[in-house]
């Protein structure tokens, strides 16, 4: 018998019980429907994570204070009082493939303009910083390395700021105040919307580090350093010798605990790959439980399906009916039964990431990959429990099955 | 009676000429329990020629349905040999079977075995689709198989939708649409009325006069027995008699002296009439 005539014959006896049929498919729908949904959130926000990574530029190189053993007696990190801008100064004196360095200290405080109020997290830095992180003024300009040597009370602010406190007037030059001291608003950074955690990155002050450090917080230490290599290359090169330079400076011995991380770009990516691949893997693996009770269903359905057609199956073996030709039949009608649920589930699976990007506005993104794994495993999920139910068929002696009640 | 009975006959059959379909050579047929073994058939030899219209009949259990089944394919023998068309068939594969079952041989159940909430045609059709037809092809030889049958004007109806009789006569047509040579029929008539039976009766007759199909079928009443040419009788695993059938009933003359299904109503109306007056009467008392 050849395909098309089994195919015509599966659709038949499936639309003879549409109800059951379809509760049938439904396992598999729900299945295939969650597995594609899953996958395109979990690459949306893989995507995104990328982005963001690749935002902070391919050749970063990113020193943070702190361990990054978990408990113990270290802190965490930036609660760590040793990294300073004298350890800036000599990475990017004795490591030659380091281009360029900006420090971080940041301190969150309330922000006055006029009868405005605003509670943001202040930055200091030094004006590379926004050559570092590719990141310019849409209006004014940035402070100098002279306001930076001065400790002057100037900054720029992200449009966040900029809108709250100053609605629709131009905030260059004119004067916030951050706690008690007046500070002057040089330039307004460009948007850059939410950073990978979801957090407004336009919601940010940043100011000369020296007058961060001595009027506002009142430290000596930085958080962070913001490097920047040559290349790509020289920023992974570079982990290695700004390591053992800083275990030196901070005299760490052989064995102990380095107070500080180094990290370059592409190790943060990989890191986010990885969690993000985890979580999918996870929620991909949960979705596929419901696609083996689906494909359950399925064997289930079959089964009684063979055993209520056992006179039919006697009746077409006597007429000619092959093993091979029963059992086709009814592995095509499993088989049917599981991708048009496939094919049911990939489009609820597309509807359903639609709605969520929509709604919840959580980025999806749809991948070729997850629909052709998903209708490729559909059908295998049809073969393989469809297998067992047809053999029990194709094995039935057509003597006894036409005399079957 | 008697004058009856000389009209609805034909003349003593003589044994037939043609070349032998089938041939038995002492074939057993051991059931194999465990702990009993049940000898089904006992060493059968038997030959039918092309063109014969064959009864098999016998007491309950005597092994009918076991050699109907060995001559149609669906089982084989323990022991012996069977021989379709001159070719030995007793060791061949299920799928060599299964294609012989589906190009040499027509099947009819006494429970008819059409497939439900499907139409006739679509019924007689099924063997063809084992037999690599194209769909226009398996359309038309469904069809005239139909019409041979008389029911070329029920083809879209169901089985459910069709009396006893008329689904008999859709499983003869299933039977033939593969123009098989030889047509076998486990009690064609055990679940039919009489006036039924003989209809079923006429049909194969006509098949087997007409196209000299060669006819095989089980009955447990004789009179069913006498529209075949010839009649093996079976008892107890063997063969005991086998005979020509003499004084041949002529199913298409029999019919005739036969109350139509119209006639039988009003034959029953009428009794219920006298039989409700009766009892009218008898509460009158
Ligand atoms: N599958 C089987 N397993 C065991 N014994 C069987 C089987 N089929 C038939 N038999 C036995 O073989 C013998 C012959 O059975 P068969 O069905 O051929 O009888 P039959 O002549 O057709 O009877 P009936 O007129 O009642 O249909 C019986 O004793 C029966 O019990
Ligand atoms: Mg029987």
């Amino acid at each position: 018998m050849d395909f098309m005539n089994t195919f015509r014959l599966a659709l038949r006896a499936l639309a003879r019980n549409k109800m059951r049929s379809a509760l049938t498919m439904l396992g598999i729908v729900i299945g295939v429907g969650a597995v594609i949904a899953v996958v395109s959130i979990g690459q949306g926000a893989q995507y995104l994570v990328q982005q963001g990574i690749q935002a902070m530029g391919t050749n970063a190189v990113f020193i943070i204070a702190g361990s990054s053993r978990a408990g113990g007696v270290r802190q965490g990190y930036g609660g760590v009082k040793t990294l300073t801008i004298d350890d800036m100064n000599a990475i990017l004196r004795e490591i030659p493939i380091i281009k360029q360095a900006a420090p971080s200290v940041t301190s969150r405080q309330q922000v006055v303009y006029g009868n405005q109020n605003w509670n943001t997290q202040i930055t200091g830095t030094t004006p590379n910083f926004f050559d570092i992180r590719t990141w310019p003024v849409q209006a004014g300009s940035v402070f100098s390395d002279e306001e930076v040597d001065l400790a002057a009370n100037v900054c720029v602010i992200g449009t966040t700021v900029a809108r709250v406190l100053f609605a629709d007037e131009n905030p260059v030059g004119k004067t916030l105040r951050i706690g008690n001291l007046p500070f002057r608003v040089d330039g307004v950074l460009e948007s850059k919307g939410q950073n990978v955690m979801g957090q407004d990155q336009d919601d940010a002050i940043f100011a000369p580090y020296t007058t961060v450090q001595r009027k506002v917080s009142g430290i000596t230490w930085l958080q962070f350093i913001n490097a920047s290599a040559i290349s790509q290359e020289a920023s992974v090169a570079a982990v290695a010798p700004i390591t053992s330079l800083l275990q030196e400076r901070h005299r760490i011995r052989r064995g102990e605990d380095d107070d500080f991380m180094v990290r370059t770009q592409s190790d943060i990516a990989d890191l986010a790959n990885q969690t993000q691949s985890v979580m999918t893997m996870l929620l991909g693996g949960i979705a596929s439980v419901s696609l083996l009770v689906g494909g359950i269903g399925i064997m289930n359905i079959m089964l009684v399906s063979v055993t209520e057609r056992t006179r039919e199956i006697g009746l077409r073996m006597a007429v000619g009916a092959t093993e091979s030709d029963v059992q086709r039949q009814f592995l095509v009608e499993a088989v049917t039964l599981s991708m048009m649920g496939g094919a049911i589930g990939i489009v609820f699976g597309l509807v359903g990431s639609a709605l969520i990007s929509n709604f919840l506005s959580w980025p999806t993104l749809i991948s070729g990959k997850a629909i052709i794994a998903a209708a490729i495993f559909s059908a295998a999920v049809g073969i393989f429990f469809g297998y067992y139910p047809a053999r029990k068929a194709a094995q039935l002696d057509p003597i006894e099955a036409l005399r079957y009640e | 009676m008697a004058e009856q009975t000389t009209v609805l006959t034909e003349p003593n059959q003589t044994a037939a000429t043609g070349k032998p379909v089938i041939r038995l050579e002492n074939v057993y047929k051991v059931y194999d329990l465990g702990e009993i073994q049940v000898q089904a058939l006992r060493g059968i030899s038997l030959e039918v020629r092309e063109g014969e219209f064959v009864a098999v009949m016998g007491p309950s259990g005597s092994g009918k349905s076991t050699v109907m089944n060995i001559l149609g394919c669906l089982d084989r023998p323990t022991r012996g040999h069977y021989y379709l068309d001159d070719v030995d068939v007793s060791g061949m594969s299920k799928t060599d079977l299964a294609r012989i079952r589906n190009r040499k041989l027509g099947f009819v159940f006494q429970q008819f075995n059409l497939l439900s909430r499907t139409s006739a045609l679509e019924n007689v059709e099924l063997p063809t689709v084992y037999a690599g037809i194209s769909p226009e092809e398996r359309t038309k030889r469904a069809m005239e198989s139909l019409t041979r049958v008389g029911l070329a004007d029920r083809a879209g109806h169901h089985p459910s939708q069709l009396s006893g009789g008329q689904q008999q006569r859709v499983a003869i047509a299933r039977g033939l649409v593969n123009r098989p040579s030889i047509l076998l029929a486990d009690e064609p008539t055990g679940n039919l009325d009489s006036r039924t039976s003989v209809e079923i009766m006429d049909i194969l007759q006509t098949l087997n006069n007409e196209e000299g199909l060669t006819i095989v079928l089980v009955t447990h009443e004789p009179d069913i027995a006498r529209y075949a040419k010839r009649t093996l009788e079976f008892l107890d695993g063997k063969l005991r008699r086998d005979n020509v059938v003499s004084n041949r009933l002529i199913a298409h003359e029999v019919l005739k002296t036969l109350p139509t299904p119209e006639e039988q109503a009003a034959e029953d109306a009428e009794d219920n009439a006298r039989h409700e007056k009766m009892a009218k009467s008898d509460a009158a008392k």
